[in-house]
């Protein structure tokens, strides 16, 4: 029988060394429903709860149409969900309109997408430069040298002016993670970040991922079918049929 | 929006235009093609009303010309002194700031060929400017050339090549042959008004009274006085000299009309907005094109319109975007538009076209210049509207799995 975890604070989460026990992303009891052409309601998500810290590197698991993508979507306050939270520092979402989310994802969200979603006839410090164009201040001002500097980290210094179909996937995906980081994201979230990649590429830049991550204190938020891209994550959720279970009793 | 939110939708819409520089040209081109086409066609419209409005002042004085004339109801005019004298009163009595005598006469000029009676028009100084009389040499006459000894005329160039044509630099001379012959300056020589002209020549009025000369028979016209007032107050100004002046000389019949071409509206107002409204849908042509154009693009950019909606763009940033680029594309478009259609007025083929028979041409017009920028950046909002409506209606969850 299928157990429901309740990720209360502190019971998967990381704890800084400030003792800080605010959790960064709050959900509870998130469900999400659509209405599908033929007027049936589908639940993608059955009240899911979980806690995400600042510094956590977590892993969701789950078969094709669990609902992983949706999860993720709200956690990146680009869909809300149908009944229950999600807290954001805090700070209840739901009650944010439309652009005030824009204004929070763009400022403390990095997404990283399977099929890189890099722009196309955009170079790779183009590309890395596009979230900072919605940044304020000094960051916008000098999004050409943030820019640089993120694809120097991420060992494409040398390619900045290269055009993403001149890159392999490899660094596509490098491309795609300097472009995550470059506004210093406290929330990274990754859907299937080695999906288009072969196994030792797929590796190598999920290593590179959890490096910068980790370098930048903020949360990692991985989803993938890939038992070795869980497995660098601290803490291992499986997702079912729109439920969230801590991997280990998943296991059990 | 912030500074920096004007910025970046800025520097976006440019981004956007650097990389699909292909596809905007092919759609500019249509833009640029229409604005260039409206902006010709109202500018040279705007041209030749100009020019056409130079020759109908030449004629019959700038809107508002009011001209002033007496007829003996018995057949005899008599001294004309005392009406000329009332004529003086009524400008100043009015306090009217353009006005002079006209009085259509002849004087026997003596030419290298003999003596000729040159039909001759005795002016205020003020009828240069009134009548727009265009010299192709030398200067209109000033006040004080009233007061010169050797009177002062302006000649025709038919009167002025049948003289020799002299350099004016010398003050060439022309003898009246009156019974006691006088000395004339010639100081200016205006343009024949048709190719075939006999010699004509102006007179200020004072020195015509002062030499005296005699006109052939029938060649001295009554005097007429001509008035250059605002539109606004032609009418009241009418009746108020016509009831002026019959109470002075009531055996002359006063008469006093406005004579201008615009005195029964505008002639060339009709001929414009057929212009405009023909211009206007040459540019409602190149705003569908476009407008073609940015619909597609926008369906080929959800994906990238989906990805900056996940790194933070508002939907207003988006719509912005989307326009700016619109109107930013149009703009440039817009200003080539307008560098084509001056290039095309200035040709000197075009300006003959336009500007036939007048020497002051009209420059290019501003307006002309401004409506054609105006229509552009309209147009490229009109155009961006409707994409920009559609990208912010892109579901980024949709369309970051595109």
């Amino acid at each position: 029988m299928t157990q429901f975890i309740d990720a209360l604070p502190g019971s998967c989460g990381w704890v800084s060394a400030a003792g800080e026990t605010q959790p960064l992303v709050r959900l509870r009891n998130v469900t999400r429903t659509v209405r599908r052409p033929d007027n049936e309601e589908l639940h993608i998500l059955g009240g899911v709860d979980l806690d995400v810290r600042q510094g956590d590197h977590i892993s969701i698991v789950g078969r094709s149409g669990s609902g992983k993508s949706t999860l993720l979507n709200i956690l990146g306050m680009l869909d809300l969900p149908s009944t229950g939270t999600i807290e954001f520092d805090g700070v209840p979402v739901g009650n944010m309109g439309g652009n005030q989310r824009a204004v929070l994802r763009g400022a403390a969200v990095g997404f990283i997408f399977q099929q890189f979603n890099l722009l196309a006839e955009r170079t790779a410090l183009e590309n890395v430069m596009t979230p900072l164009l919605y940044a304020k201040g000094r960051d916008f001002w000098r999004r050409e040298k943030l820019a640089s500097d993120m694809l120097g980290r991420v060992g494409l210094g040398s390619r900045l002016q290269e055009k993403p179909q001149r890159l392999s996937g490899g660094e596509q995906q490098r491309v795609a993670i300097a472009r995550a980081l470059v506004r210093s994201p406290r929330l990274i979230l990754a859907d299937e970040p080695t999906g288009a990649l072969d196994i030792a590429t797929g590796q190598s830049v999920m290593g590179l991922l959890a490096e910068v991550a980790e370098e930048s204190g903020a949360a990692l938020i991985t989803i993938t079918h890939d038992p070795n891209v869980a497995a660098l994550a601290h803490s291992h959720y499986l997702l079912e049929s729109g439920h969230l279970r801590l991997g280990s009793e998943a296991a059990a | 929006m912030s500074l920096t939110g004007i910025a970046g939708s800025l520097v976006e819409a440019w981004a956007e235009l650097r990389t699909h520089k292909t596809r905007v040209l092919l759609a500019l081109i249509g833009v640029a093609l229409s604005v260039a086409s409206l902006t010709t066609v109202v500018a040279l419209a705007d041209m030749s009303r100009e020019a056409l409005a130079q020759g109908s002042e030449a004629s019959s004085g700038r809107p508002a010309t009011l001209t002033v004339g007496a007829y003996p109801m018995n057949g005899e005019m008599g001294d004309p002194a005392p009406l000329r004298e009332a004529f003086g009163s009524v400008v100043e009595r009015y306090a009217v700031e353009y006005a002079s005598l006209n009085l259509l006469t002849s004087v026997p000029f003596q030419f290298p060929d003999g003596v000729v009676q040159a039909e001759t028009t005795v002016v205020g100084a003020d009828y240069g400017v009134m009548r727009r009389v265009n010299l192709t040499s030398g200067a209109w006459f000033t006040e004080t050339d009233g007061q010169r000894l050797a009177p002062a005329v302006i000649v025709n160039e038919a009167f002025y090549a049948r003289l020799g044509s002299p350099d004016l630099a010398v003050d060439p001379v022309v003898r009246i042959s009156n019974g006691t012959p006088v000395d004339a300056v010639v100081t200016g020589v205006r343009r024949n008004l048709w190719p075939e002209e006999p010699p004509a020549a102006y007179m200020l009025s004072e020195a015509y009274d002062r030499v005296g000369a005699v006109a052939a028979p029938g060649m001295n016209g009554p005097p007429m006085l001509e008035l250059w007032v605002p539109e606004d107050l032609a009418e009241p100004l009418t009746a108020a000299i016509i009831s002026d002046l019959s109470a002075q000389f009531p055996a002359l019949q006063i008469d006093a009309y406005r004579a201008d071409y615009a005195a029964w509206g505008d002639p060339y107002g009709g001929m414009q907005l057929a212009v405009g409204g023909i211009a206007g849908l040459v540019l409602l042509l190149g705003a569908v094109g476009l407008l073609n154009i940015s619909m597609v693009t926008v369906k080929y950019r959800v994906r990238e319109i989906g990805i900056r909606r996940s790194f933070g763009a508002t939907s207003g940033r988006i719509f912005f975007g989307v326009m700016l680029e619109s109107v930013v594309a149009t703009f440039v478009a817009g200003l080539v538009g307008v560098m084509a259609a001056i290039a095309v007025a200035k040709l000197p083929a075009v300006q003959r076209q336009v500007a036939f028979g007048i020497s002051e041409l009209p420059p290019f017009p501003v307006e002309a210049a401004l409506l054609g920028l105006g229509a552009a950046t309209a147009v490229g909002a009109l155009a961006g509207l409707i994409p920009a409506v559609v990208a912010v209606r892109v579901k980024v969850i949709d369309a970051i799995r595109f």
